[in-house]
């Protein structure tokens, strides 16, 4: 079975992404689709509907979705192996920017809107620099000045990502993408599998339900807002 | 951009129905005009599509673009600021909030030109294209639909310098159409056209017919329409200076046309 995680902020495009790997795909491999979302998913049943593939949704409420995507990822695989499938998709909602969810020996694709202004990958941290394809959506949308200081910005971030600009609706550009996911390897052993990167530590008190406003009445990992440029310096 | 494109040759498909298309072979050259005509639904922009993203055989319509003959590295397909291609339709837009010579600043430094009045050349040949002039410091997001396209047009040829610019149907988008094709062939540009406009249609060296997904006819151009552009031109002419007076708020009393 091959694994491909894809994030990405919310409406970035990452379902159309996914329906382009379906239709590609379901000819000749059964693919399972897991959304990994906080509160509401709806694609599972969409999914499902369209194109009657094994799909299913978990919400991870309290925990940041990127942990818990790595908490449920040895039971999805599992699943999607009783499924038959040879391609597993996880989407996560990826809401923390401190995180991200992707493993190894899985492709990791992170999906931005290129109308999300183009300061935007400056401001996405691990999500987009521990990727391995940065899919850039709505490019029907934008100028030509705009495209290319979009991509500028991703490499500044990312030097060595292969960027695939894209309309998802209609799949344009694409073909880039599905060549990565013929050439992929298949997972031997699920075992080996691991979360690439070092995930950002520090727990404090907010963690746990405390509420008070001010780094006084907290403790664990805090901040003053004096010197503190960086919350979180990770990779 | 690399100037040695030299042409792009669009290679046949196949039709809505599946079947192979009849033309051979439609090659585009640097300051040729061809324009794309067909009712609504007949493939016009799948057209356009296949040579933006040069298809080969991996698009709806099956067909394959080559650059100077073959396959174009993958490089010049990828990478927007190398593609020569530059595909300006209705939807695309000017989002940054910047004004329109910090927009054009933004592009001359992602391409690394060095050459002195590029911006002030660029929005100059942006109003030539439309009567409603662009400042150099309005905010791009507001420019109106005309201003915007022309400004991208401009923005392709002196900065982007893309030998090849594709329009998807800006007609109605308050832009001086025959202006356009005047200029970008003086810069030795190709001008492709998908357009429902007669004027455009017939100012074209070559106009591609499509029905059913399929170029059906391409018809070169000719003195024996000669008469008829030169009528449209200046029926055209005539409702550009009522546009004006309209917009001007003056009553239209007399008869307009001599019928
Ligand atoms: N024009 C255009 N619309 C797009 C493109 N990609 C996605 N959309 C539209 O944007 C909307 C959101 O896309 P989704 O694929 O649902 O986004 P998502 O990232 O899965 O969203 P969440 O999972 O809810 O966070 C849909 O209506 C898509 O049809 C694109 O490249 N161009
Ligand atoms: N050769 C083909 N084979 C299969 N499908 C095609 C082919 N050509 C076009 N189509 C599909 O037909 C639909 C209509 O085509 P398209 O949008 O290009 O029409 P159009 O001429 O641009 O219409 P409009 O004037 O409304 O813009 C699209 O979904 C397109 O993908
Ligand atoms: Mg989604
Ligand atoms: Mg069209
Ligand atoms: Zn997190």
């Amino acid at each position: 079975m091959k694994l491909v995680v894809i994030a990405g902020p919310p409406s970035a495009g990452k379902t159309a992404v996914v329906r382009q790997i379906v239709r590609t795909f379901q000819d000749s491999e059964t693919i399972a689709y897991l959304k990994i979302d906080v509160v509401r998913a709806f694609e599972d049943e969409e999914l499902r509907k369209e194109f009657g593939i094994p799909a299913r949704k978990i919400y991870s409420g309290d925990l940041c979705p990127d942990h818990a995507g790595i908490m449920v990822m040895q039971d999805a695989i599992a699943w999607a192996g009783c499924e038959g499938a040879g391609i597993l998709v996880v989407e996560s909602a990826g809401l923390c920017l401190r995180c991200s969810p992707y493993v190894t020996r899985a492709l990791g694709i992170v999906v931005i809107s290129a109308i999300s202004g183009t300061h935007a990958p400056l401001k996405m941290g691990p999500m987009l620099s521990l990727a391995d394809v940065a899919v850039v959506t709505r490019i029907d949308l934008v100028s030509q000045a705009e495209k290319e200081v979009f991509r500028e910005q991703i490499r500044e971030v990312a030097p060595a990502i292969d960027i695939i600009e894209t309309n998802a609706v209609q799949g344009t550009g694409m073909r880039y993408l599905m060549r990565r996911i013929a050439g992929m390897e298949e997972i031997a052993d699920p075992e080996t599998i691991e979360l690439r990167g070092v995930p950002p530590l520090g727990v404090c008190t907010v963690c746990v339900g405390k509420k008070e406003i001010g780094w006084q009445h907290h403790f664990g990992v805090v901040r003053q807002l004096e010197g503190a440029d960086w919350i979180f310096r990770g990779e | 951009m690399d100037p040695e494109i030299a042409e792009i040759t669009v290679l046949p498909g196949k039709d809505k129905n599946g079947g192979t298309e009849h033309f051979e072979r439609i090659v585009i050259r640097p300051g040729e005009t061809l324009s794309i005509v067909g009712p609504t639904g007949s493939g016009k922009s799948a057209l356009i599509n296949d040579i933006e993203l040069f298809a080969s055989n991996d698009t709806v319509t099956g067909r394959t673009v080559l650059v100077n003959g073959t396959v174009p590295p993958e490089e010049i397909v990828r990478d927007p600021a190398k593609k020569p291609v530059a595909l300006i339709t209705q939807g695309t837009k000017c989002l940054a909030d910047l004004a329109v010579r910090e927009f054009l600043e933004m592009h001359v430094r992602s391409r690394k030109i060095v050459r002195k009045g590029i911006v002030e050349e660029t929005i100059a040949l942006a109003n030539e294209f439309t009567g409603e002039k662009i400042a150099a410091d309005a905010r791009v997001a507001s420019l109106s639909g005309g201003q915007t396209r022309s400004l991208m047009v401009a923005d392709a040829v002196t900065i982007g310098n893309t030998p090849i610019i594709i329009l998807d149907e800006i007609e109605n988008a308050g832009i001086f159409r025959d202006r356009v094709i005047e200029v970008l062939k003086a810069y030795k540009k190709a001008l492709v056209f998908v357009t429902h406009d007669p004027l455009v249609a017939l100012m074209c060296d070559r106009r591609i017919v499509m029905c059913n997904g399929t170029v059906v006819r391409v018809i070169e151009r000719c003195g024996e329409e000669d008469r008829a552009l030169e009528a449209i031109r200046k029926m055209d002419g005539l409702l550009c200076a009522l546009r004006e007076r309209i917009r001007a708020g003056e009553s239209i009393t007399e008869a307009v046309f001599a019928v």
